[in-house]
Order: structure tokens, then sequence, then C-alpha cells
């Protein structure tokens, strides 16, 4: 196991790198994906409806690595037959947007329950004032949903993190790829497939705690605006 | 109370499906004219009233506010709702603002107020209320009856010339009730139209120009305080008022 870390520490870490950019990323656009695929399902338009049920439907109802391998492999041949000959997708964009679909995909659901969490009322008194849905819903719902919606959208981090590990099969270098290169190299796979267990489960592990803290500390925060409790016999 | 009609209602109807909530419905309201309207849960008077800033959509008839077909596709409601003021039951103030915030909100958004004019006209209308030591605190540190008192200076702060009160009172502990009719009577006072849907009998006797009566979708019948509660015309009417009086 020491000479594993010895010789390949740098690459471990660095591989662990392109893991985290890769989550990073797809964690970015996944919520933009995300709010606005939510946005089209809230609103009254039956056909912005649909657009945003069959989005999350088709997206949730495949399997991420045949998403990955349609686009990575499936796409530029689509190119290829519209003649374009040159056109190349590499893995780190590929995985990237591989990876978006689908935790957008889930992120949307996120986004949809945590307005549709939100008091009818809210929107009825913000239109009676004279404000446009969108304001309404920039300034008064969402500021409310996202508060609702954190643990959600950590765990759904979370989970986006694991899934890179899937797109090891379109030769993305991150980290299950780096264990089975190493793997392969060395042939100490207990060590190797133990080192990347434990590289994955720090980062999940401190992930997680921070956001028990962050859940903690938005807790203090609403119970501080209220009022001390009542009485049950009151 | 003018000869000026400010709310024209004609032939209102309004489905929920296939439940039909507002049969007929047809009323002029004068500007500064108080209208309060009663009668028992399930008559369609919170419905009417949502009507009157098309929170809910009439499935026919007219109603035409200052001018204004709110129907017409060519009518930006919004712009409409800015002279509508209108207070909900259960407050619905924004939680995630403070009381301050909360009022202005939307003279910053939709006048393009600055913060300081905003700020100013929100900490006047705090102090006519009567809760100006109250501008940081937010809603929930607040009783019931200050909610519903910040809630009406939210509404007053887009300077609306009509009001519309959805059962203001219903969702308050009784001892809180009086301060809210009495902020509410001190604005009928100053002029303002209001539409009050609510079962406050004192409070239609005492202030109303006008009290409706609705049962089933219609107006049964309507005049002011001293024909309608003393001398009630229809049996319906006279069957709701001696549970309520």
């Amino acid at each position: 196991m020491i000479s594993i870390l010895q010789s390949y520490s740098t690459m471990l870490l660095r591989s662990l790198g392109y893991t985290l950019v890769l989550t990073v990323l797809a964690l970015i656009f996944a919520m933009i994906i995300g709010l606005i695929f939510a946005l089209m399902n809230v609103s009254h338009s039956r056909i912005l409806n649909i657009i945003g049920a069959v989005y999350v439907d088709a997206v949730r109802g495949v399997p991420l690595i045949v998403l990955a391998f349609f686009i990575y492999f499936g796409v530029p041949q689509a190119f290829k037959m519209m003649g374009f000959a040159r056109f190349r997708l590499p893995a780190l964009q590929a995985g990237t947007i591989a990876l978006a679909m689908n935790c957008g995909a889930y992120m949307a659901e996120i986004f949809r329950a945590g307005i549709e969490s939100i008091d009818k009322g809210q929107m009825e008194a913000s239109r009676s004032l004279g404000l446009t849905y969108g304001t309404s819903m920039k300034c008064v719902i969402l500021p409310q949903a996202f508060r609702v919606m954190i643990p959600s959208i950590i765990n759904q981090f979370i989970i986006t993190l694991k899934d890179t590990s899937i797109l090891s099969v379109i030769g993305y270098p991150e980290l299950t790829n780096m264990g089975r290169t190493i793997a392969g190299n060395t042939f100490l796979s207990l060590q190797t497939w133990a080192i990347v267990g434990v590289l994955y489960m720090v980062v999940i592990v401190s992930l997680s705690k921070a956001s028990k803290r962050l859940e903690r500390k938005i807790k203090i925060e609403e119970d501080a605006g209220k009022p001390r409790k009542r009485h049950r016999d009151q | 109370m003018t000869d000026t009609v400010k709310i024209h209602v004609k032939d209102l109807k309004k489905y929920f499906g296939k439940l039909e909530v507002l049969k007929s419905i047809s009323i002029d309201i004068h500007e500064g004219e108080v209208v309060v309207v009663i009668g028992p849960s399930g008559s369609g008077k919170s419905t009417f009233l949502r009507c009157l800033n098309k929170l809910e959509h009439s499935t026919g008839g007219t109603i035409i506010v200052d001018g204004n077909d709110i129907n017409d596709k060519n009518v930006n409601i919004n712009k409409v709702r800015e002279d509508i003021g209108m207070v909900f039951q259960h407050f619905n103030l924004f939680p995630n603002m403070n009381v301050i915030k909360n009022i202005m909100l939307a003279p910053v958004k939709t006048k393009k107020m600055t913060e300081d004019k905003a700020r100013e006209t929100g900490m006047s209308l705090l102090s006519r209320v009567g809760l100006k030591d109250k501008a940081e605190a937010y809603p929930q540190q607040l009783s019931g009856g200050q909610k519903q008192r910040v809630a009406i200076a939210r509404a007053l702060a887009m300077n609306p010339s009509i009001m519309l009160f959805d059962e203001p009172t219903s969702a308050l502990d009784p001892e809180m009730v009086g301060e809210v009719l009495q902020v509410m009577k001190d604005l009928a006072k100053g002029g303002m139209t209001m539409v009050v849907v609510t079962h406050e009998m004192g409070f239609a006797r005492e202030v109303a120009d006008r009290i409706v009566f609705m049962d089933g979708g219609y107006i049964i019948e309507e005049g002011t305080p001293e024909e309608l509660l003393k001398n009630p015309k229809q049996e319906r009417t006279q069957s709701f008022l001696s549970k309520v009086l």
C-alpha cells in the first residue's frame, strides 16, 4: 500500500481533482438546467409543462452510463452523418454534458418540489401588489424555496460526485479510472481500491458534515426569528 | 362617497371545473363606498372578491375597474392591481423579509421608487397602523393582529384607491380583532373605496355604506345596514341573520 502511495500519490490526487472539477461543472450546469425545467413544470402554460415533464422523464428514464455512451459515441456520429467529419467531443465535455443533463433532471424535481412547498398565498399576495409573475418568483418564492431545498441539493451533490465514477467508461481521467490504471499496473487490486474508496469517502463525508452544519445554521436562524414557544395548554 | 363608479360588475360567472360558484353577479361600487359582503360559507363571497383583481379568472361576464376591463387581453393586469390593495385572511406576509422590506418590495419593484423614499413611505404607514417600532422585526415575531396591520400597510404602500379585504379578522384571536378593525375604520373614514368580506356584523353595521348578502352564488339582497340588518326582505337573509346576530 505504501508503495502505491509513493509512486501514484500525485496521479491519484490529480484524478481526484478531475473528479471534483467534473462534479462542480456538472452541478453548475445542472442547477441552471434544473431551474429552467422546474420553472417550466410549475408554469401555467400547458406546452411548457409538457416540455418540462418530457425532459425529466426522458433523462431519468435512461441510465447515466447509456446517456454517457450516447453523447460520447452517438452524438459525434450524428454530426458525421450530417457532414461534419471533423467534429470531436472530448471526454471532459461529453462527460460534463451527460452528468449535467442527468443531474439537471433530478435538480428540476428538487426545485419543483421546493417551489410547490411554498404556500400559494405568497404568490397571490405578491401578484395582488402588482408584481409580475417573474418578479414574484425571483423575489418572493425562490428565496423561500431555496432554503427548503438546500439539504436536497447537497444530497444531489454527493450523488453526482459518486456518479462521476461511471464516466470512467468513456475514458475520463477521474479517480475510478485512475484506480483501474493503477490496479492494472501493479496487480495490487485490494490496496488500490481501498485507497480509492477512502479518497471518495473523505470527500463525501466532509461534504455531508458541512451540509449538516449548514442545515443546523439555517434552523437556528429560523428559530431565532420565532417568538418563545407557547405553552401547550394555552 | 361620490357618483363615480369605481368597480362595475355585470353578469359575473365563475366555475371551478363543473361547480358553478358564482351564477350571475352584477353590482356597481362607487368611489369612496364601503361595501361589506356577508353570507354563509360556500356562498361565493371570497371568490367574488378574488375575481375583482383577477386572482381568480372569471368564466363569464364583465368586470371594469377604473375604466379598465380586466378580462381584456390588452389591459395590463399588473398595472390595474397596483391600484387595488388586497388583504388576506392568512396575512400572507413574506417570511423571508422583515416588516419594512415587506412594505418596500412592491413600490421599489413596480414604481421604481428609490429605497429611501420607499422606506420613508413605509415608516409613515407603519406609524399609521401603530407599528413603527416593529419595522425591523420579522413576520414570525409578530402577533396575528400585528401581522394583519402590517399586511394592510403593505397594501397601502402602493397608494391604491381600492382596498379588498378577504375575511381579514377570521384567523385572529378574539382580542386582536379590534385593533385590525380600527385600522379599517380609519381607512373608511379617509374615503377609501373598500370591499370587505367579513363575519364581523358590528363592523358592517357601523362602517358599511352598503351590505351585500350572498348565498349560492347569487346576490340575494343588498341595502344600507339599517335596511338589511333590521328589515331583511328575503327569507334566506332573515334566516342567516337570525343565526349570526
